[in-house]
């Protein structure tokens, strides 16, 4: 994880992290990706947190559901490749007009090495407005606690379902250069 | 002999108390609504494959709380990556109950992959569940019935694929979700 524990990414990342913690986020289902990786580290330790490693994104989103169903509030952290696993499991969110909070860390979109990201990333935010799930931004350091927030506070005080796509450009397409490169 | 899936589901949620119990898409969630509706109960009329993981949730934000999710063959294939989540997670309180016809039963009845081998409970025992159980016989179910409201268990139910008349349980899942909620005393948001 030394690639990603640069001061500027462990920066950015902590804003996203507390963000979901001052909303009150109890439970947060992941697959994971190294832009996450302080976020699931921090919730993997902290108490009133339930992190949940998960084998497919869909289970997040039905986790989502569950823990709305019982009071809790919940959020899903994926990479755009997991967001086409979850499509027909977004269903829930329309028909339980339930709120849905998810951060997808984005690939292919700049600086992508691995072609096989493409596809998936340039569909991402297409196939979330097609399942209702509104699409925010986040393309920079400063502001990506901020776009975090203003998606949780907007999915939990009016149960709509939001995604925050945190731009490759943001997470540093070179990190990912540098981890495949070792696999 | 073949178990009646109308009374397997019957037995399991008799006497269900404050258990809240979410039926996965389909026979299940029309047996569950046969059984007698209630408010604790939520039914699934989609999302193939999540009622597991909807159990999931709702058990780690209601610990004090039962939750038994009773699903079919089909939906716990589907959703079967849930079976190590759920493990990996730990949630004393859940149980899973599939009741298991070996067909899609929706569909037209075409054989599962229980029908042609697939041992669920074997794929939960590798999964980490500690508790598994199999039940053939009425007695074998009434036994489970206790041990699915007190063990974080997997239980695998061989039901009669012959068709029952269709129950339809409400399905707007907005009014659903919120009469659930407003069960558990949650106000709204």
């Amino acid at each position: 994880m030394g690639s990603v524990e640069g001061n500027a990414v462990t920066s950015w990342q902590d804003d996203v992290f507390d963000a979901l913690k001052e909303a009150d986020v109890r439970q947060i289902g992941y697959v994971p990706d190294a832009g996450h990786a302080t976020t699931i580290r921090r919730a993997e330790t902290d108490p009133d947190i339930r992190a949940v490693v998960l084998t497919t994104e869909a289970e997040g989103v039905a986790m989502a559901a569950g823990a709305w169903l019982g009071g809790q509030r919940a959020a899903l952290l994926m990479q755009s490749s997991g967001v086409g696993n979850t499509i027909n499991m977004l269903s829930l969110v329309s028909n339980l007009r339930m709120p849905f909070l998810t951060v997808v860390t984005m690939r292919g979109e700049w600086g992508e090495f691995n072609p096989w990201q493409v596809p998936m990333g340039t569909g991402t935010p297409a196939v979330l407005e097609a399942m209702g799930v509104l699409v925010r931004h986040a393309e920079h350091p400063a502001e990506a606690g901020l776009v975090v927030r203003a998606a949780a506070d907007l999915a939990f005080g009016s149960s709509v379902a939001v995604a925050v796509l945190l731009s490759q450009r943001l997470i540093g397409a070179k990190v990912f250069v540098q981890k495949e490169g070792a696999r | 002999m073949s178990l009646d899936r109308r009374a397997v589901m019957a037995e399991l949620v008799r006497d269900a108390g404050d258990t809240l119990v979410v039926a996965g898409l389909g026979s299940t969630a029309y047996d569950l609504g046969a059984a007698g509706d209630r408010a604790e109960n939520f039914y699934l009329w989609g999302a193939m494959g999540g009622a597991a993981m909807i159990g999931l949730g709702l058990a780690l934000a209601q610990p004090s709380r039962r939750v038994l999710v009773a699903t079919g063959d089909g939906e716990a294939l589907m959703g079967m990556g849930a079976l190590a989540t759920i493990a990996a997670c730990g949630a004393p309180n859940l149980a899973i109950a599939v009741l298991d016809n070996g067909r899609f039963g929706e569909t037209g009845g075409q054989a599962s992959h229980t029908g042609r081998g697939t041992d669920l409970c074997a794929v939960a025992a590798g999964c980490g569940w500690r508790a598994t159980a199999r039940a053939r016989t009425m007695a074998e179910v009434a036994a489970l019935r206790p041990r699915l409201r007190a063990e974080a268990l997997f239980a695998v139910i061989a039901i009669s694929p012959e068709e029952v008349e269709r129950f339809l349980p409400p399905r707007d899942g907005t009014w659903l979700a919120r009469r659930l909620r407003a069960a558990l005393g949650i106000a709204p948001d």
